[in-house]
């Protein structure tokens, strides 16, 4: 079926050959549990189709589906999950299919979920201010079923427009404005998941912090490896009194850095704080017309909100340390369809920088926020060295980069060195003391890379949490461990220390 | 985005288009949300970026197109809601477009499928014969029951208003000092399902000032016949039209072409691009394309209006796509509207395509009046008294469903400018 991907310099699972042999009962079976619709259809089988599934995001990376289902129910859904874990089918979850770091790359045996059809927003309440939710609304969207009561979702991923709440869920996905408001499972208050069983769960409900473990907080951010997620609740906070955003520019990227370090420093904490560079400013600017300055180096937008005094007291504060650190563009926002303007452009940055080169490849690593001047210089250095642009965009305040490295596919060669370029990057955050992942999760992209921050025991007492929801290891796998054990194996007790165990488990 | 074309396809000009626009996309799926198909449907297949990658598929394996491909292409309404939202720029619009030719050349639809579009293609266009068939089809109306989905919807649509005649060129003198001399595309079935438009287009341009010219020779836009992939006699309309207005331009003169139908001026904007191939029409159809202004563009270059009828009913403005996504033109609407005196309101998920979209409402029935639903829904939220929309598609489609009067842009201001009340005439 299909092409294999040979341009693929990614390892993931054997095919079960045994599972591909039956794709036909499989189809069949799915498309009585999905039948067509009125309008649309359920089951997606033929080859050509099934291109459209091929990547996510990261499109550096495909493989074709073996097929895909398009439930509308929970109970749809649990019925597919059940059946797959009777016959011991893999299945991989995909909402937009957004993500940047191949969270929903399919595989070639398994059946791959597409959430889109739960896309209704089920109930407002304000009371309790919470939403209710299918996981496939998109996170703007809720915003904007909230709006006209003054209230808003908090986390705001760059492609809020586009990205699933149910994706947010499973990634913990960030957000400009997770600076102050928390990141997705500081927002998320409760779910309904499938497990690989079929079971339907409710983890958390309506208010704060459930009694017992808190295995919701283990959920959010599980990447699809523990359970489908069905059903979404998240909080919903009334918007800021007031609400401005400064541009700030700088001729050079060091005291741009310096300004971030010394606002939160100085006990500030802005609404949002985000640099680009200047590829990145071009790019964005070239798309929105927010009014960016171009001819500087390095560009801050700082959001203050609250109530109008505290507004206005912090912005002096945060332009007496732009000036003193030699910013030589200060730019405020002065009505809310400005301030949105220059948001719009740092939100749309990414896919903007389409327009300067035809592929990227996004990075997602922290750092301490102090260590930033050092590392952006680092970064310059090795673009030179490998030959590649880079631009730069990041969650300055929570000091989460995301460097995009600019290639061309088309290019023989040149994905390969965007790879060992963004895999230099990243061992760099870990080197000067960050992570690999700020919010884009660890999916395919970071798999490899796991063991440069988590040592054997580490990853082993992770997977152990995964054996406890799934232990057949059928949800997702392949993504997150770069190392996949059985769950029996994991629960030995002793591993004599320097001697590999079970040689015959795959090792990507 | 990586592509494999052979460097022999690349030669085909269509194929290097194709691979220019797809260089610039990068998957990220900010489109999804732009899209209606993709709202009602909820499969990637039915979003701007899995046609992109279906066509990209089509055209890279040099096969005949599949069954499979050709349905999600003729999904899309060509609403463009995706070209707004897409930050790297990808001209969806012309890819498709191109797919839809790909597709006429080398697909052979099924019987009663490529009837119903040649029926389209042959009857629309023409002001003459959609006259005749608009008669036959309110004949056969009592017994839309017992057709099958196309032809309901086709039935449905046909209004219960006299139908106008066919306009015929001629020269509306302004009235005062002449400021401006423009032309006019009356367009092709609009001056039949609802003259009044064009009316009250030429009253408010008069009255402002402008001589108003119905250049001979001037026909279809050729959107119809663009759309549904039929090049060759697209080609023949854009090209009668060019010629007459080049006509007009370097005879008497005209400082502007003005179109009222949205869906024509986006296609008569992109002419230049259309044309590019044709060595003898190219630098003109740059030139017609360059002057053509819609209705709410060439109104604002001419405002102030001056609103002299007071308590006004609230208003509800839908964008029409081809404005709002085609055009870019969303201000200048609301902005004469409230200037004369309406009380402009918002819809909810106003970007998104109302259904009608051009022929679409006839050849996918089903989606259409589901996004009509939709529409009609968002419409009577607001709880204005009256709809205003800048093309005739819009309004015919979704005064179906809607229950207050559907009216043109033009129509309103030339009535709070001093012209007739159109919702006496309603």
């Amino acid at each position: 079926m299909g092409s294999a991907n040979t341009n693929m310099s990614l390892k993931m699972p054997e095919v079960d050959t045994s599972v591909v042999s039956r794709r036909d009962d499989i189809i069949n079976r799915l498309r009585q549990i999905v039948p067509p619709g009125p309008l649309g259809e359920g089951v997606i089988d033929d080859p050509r189709a099934l291109r459209a599934y091929e990547c996510d995001g990261l499109s550096a990376y495909r493989q074709l589906p073996m097929v895909v289902v398009l439930p509308e129910t929970t109970q749809q859904v649990s019925k597919i999950l059940a059946y797959c874990h009777e016959n011991g089918i893999k299945v991989v979850a995909r909402g937009s299919g957004t993500s940047l770091s191949g969270g929903a790359l399919p595989l070639a045996d398994a059946v791959m979920i597409g959430l889109g059809k739960f896309n209704r927003v089920l109930e407002m309440d304000f009371d309790n201010r919470c939403v209710v939710t299918q996981p496939g609304v998109s996170n703007l969207a809720i915003s904007h079923a909230v709006a006209h009561r003054g209230f808003y979702y908090a986390p705001d991923p760059s492609s809020q427009i586009a990205c699933s709440i149910g994706g947010n869920v499973a990634e913990n996905s960030g957000g400009v404005h997770c600076l102050k408001y928390g990141l997705t499972t500081n927002n998320v208050l409760g779910v309904e998941m499938v497990l690989m069983n079929g079971e339907v769960i409710r983890l958390g409900g309506k208010h704060l912090d459930a009694g017992g473990y808190d295995i919701l907080g283990v959920v959010t951010g599980s990447e699809g490896l523990l359970g489908i997620i069905t059903e979404v609740t998240v909080r919903i906070l009334r918007k800021p009194e007031t609400a401005r955003a400064a541009l700030i520019g700088f001729p050079q990227v060091a005291a741009a850095g310096d300004c971030v370090a010394s606002i939160i420093g100085e006990g500030i904490i802005p609404g949002g704080m985000e640099m680009m560079d200047r590829p990145a400013i071009k790019a964005a600017e070239a798309f929105v017309h927010a009014g960016y300055p171009l001819d500087v180096e390095a560009l801050l937008i700082v959001e203050l909100d609250g109530p109008q005094a505290e507004v206005d007291y912090l912005i002096g504060r945060v332009q007496a340390i732009a000036e003193r650190l030699g910013a030589t563009h200060f730019r405020l926002s002065t009505s809310d369809a400005e301030r949105e303007n220059f948001w719009a452009g740092r939100k749309a940055a990414f896919p903007a920088v389409g327009r300067l080169s035809p592929d990227y490849y996004c990075m997602d690593g922290t750092i301490p926020r102090g260590r930033l001047p050092e590392v952006l210089t680092r970064i310059a250095e090795m673009s030179k060295a490998y030959n590649l642009g880079v631009a730069n965009v990041f969650h300055a305040g929570d000091g989460n980069l995301h460097p995009l490295i600019l290639y061309d596919a088309n290019n023989e060669g040149e994905l390969e060195k965007a790879e060992a370029f963004g895999s230099d990057i990243l061992k760099l955050c870990v080197e000067v003391g960050g992570v690999l992942t700020g919010e884009h999760g660890v999916g395919v992209e970071k798999r490899d890379l796991m063991p440069t921050m988590f040592n054997e025991t580490d990853l082993n007492q992770q997977q152990r949490v995964k054996c406890a929801f799934d232990p057949d290891g059928l949800l997702n796998p392949g993504k997150m461990f770069p190392t996949l054990h059985r769950c029996a194996e994991l629960g030995r007790v002793h591993v004599h220390r320097g001697e590999t165990r079970f040689p015959d488990l795959p090792r990507f | 985005m990586q592509t494999h074309f052979t460097s022999a396809q690349l030669q085909e000009p269509g194929i290097q288009t194709a691979n220019d626009i797809l260089r610039a996309c990068v998957h990220c799926g900010f489109c999804l949300s732009a899209c209606p198909t993709y709202a009602l449907l909820g499969d990637e297949r039915d979003s701007p970026r899995g046609r992109i990658y279906l066509i990209k598929d089509m055209l890279e394996s040099d096969a005949a197109p599949t069954e499979e491909v050709v349905r999600h292409v003729d999904r899309c309404l060509s609403c463009l809601g995706c070209m707004t939202a897409c930050p790297s720029g990808v001209h969806y619009q012309h890819y498709v477009d191109n797919a839809r030719i790909h597709i006429e050349e080398n697909f052979t639809r099924p019987w009663f499928d490529r009837t119903v579009r040649r029926l389209i293609a042959a009857v629309l266009p023409y002001p003459g014969r959609a006259k005749l068939a608009f008669r036959a089809a309110r004949l056969a109306r009592p017994f839309a029951g017992l057709l099958g989905g196309r032809l309901k919807a086709m039935l449905k649509l046909v209004p219960n208003t006299a139908l106008g005649e066919t306009r015929e060129p001629t020269v509306y003198p302004a009235q005062g000092v002449r400021r401006k001399r423009v032309a006019l595309l009356p367009g092709c079935v609009q001056d039949v399902l609802r003259s009044g438009i064009n009316d009250a287009t030429i009253r408010l341009l008069t009255r402002l000032g402008c001589e108003v010219v119905i250049a001979p020779g001037t026909s279809c836009c050729g959107a119809l016949t663009h759309h549904l992939g039929y090049d060759a006699p697209a080609r023949d309309f854009i090209a009668a039209n060019v010629e007459a207005w080049i006509r007009e331009l370097d005879g008497d003169g005209i400082d502007a072409i003005v179109t009222n139908a949205a869906g024509c001026g986006t296609v008569v904007k992109d002419y230049g691009h259309m044309a590019a191939d044709d060595p003898a029409l190219a630098e003109k159809a740059k030139r017609v394309a360059g002057l053509t202004r819609d209705i709410s563009e060439l109104l604002t270059e001419l405002a102030p209006l001056k609103g002299v009828v007071g308590d006004l009913p609230p208003l509800a403005y839908q964008d029409a796509c081809s404005l709002r996504n085609g055009q870019q033109v969303t201000a200048q609407p609301r902005a004469l509207l409230s200037s004369v005196g309406f009380d402009v309101r918002e819809l909810n998920d106003g970007a998104l395509c109302c259904g009608s979209a051009g022929s679409y409402n006839i050849l996918q029935p089903d989606i259409a009046a589901a996004l009509r639903t939709r529409k009609a829904a968002a419409i009577g939220a607001t709880a204005a008294q009256v709809a205003a929309t800048g093309n005739i598609g819009c309004l015919t489609h979704l005064q179906v469903a809607v229950e207050i009067p559907v009216l043109h842009t033009v129509e309103l201001l030339d009535w709070a400018t001093g012209g007739p009340n159109p919702l006496a005439a309603e």
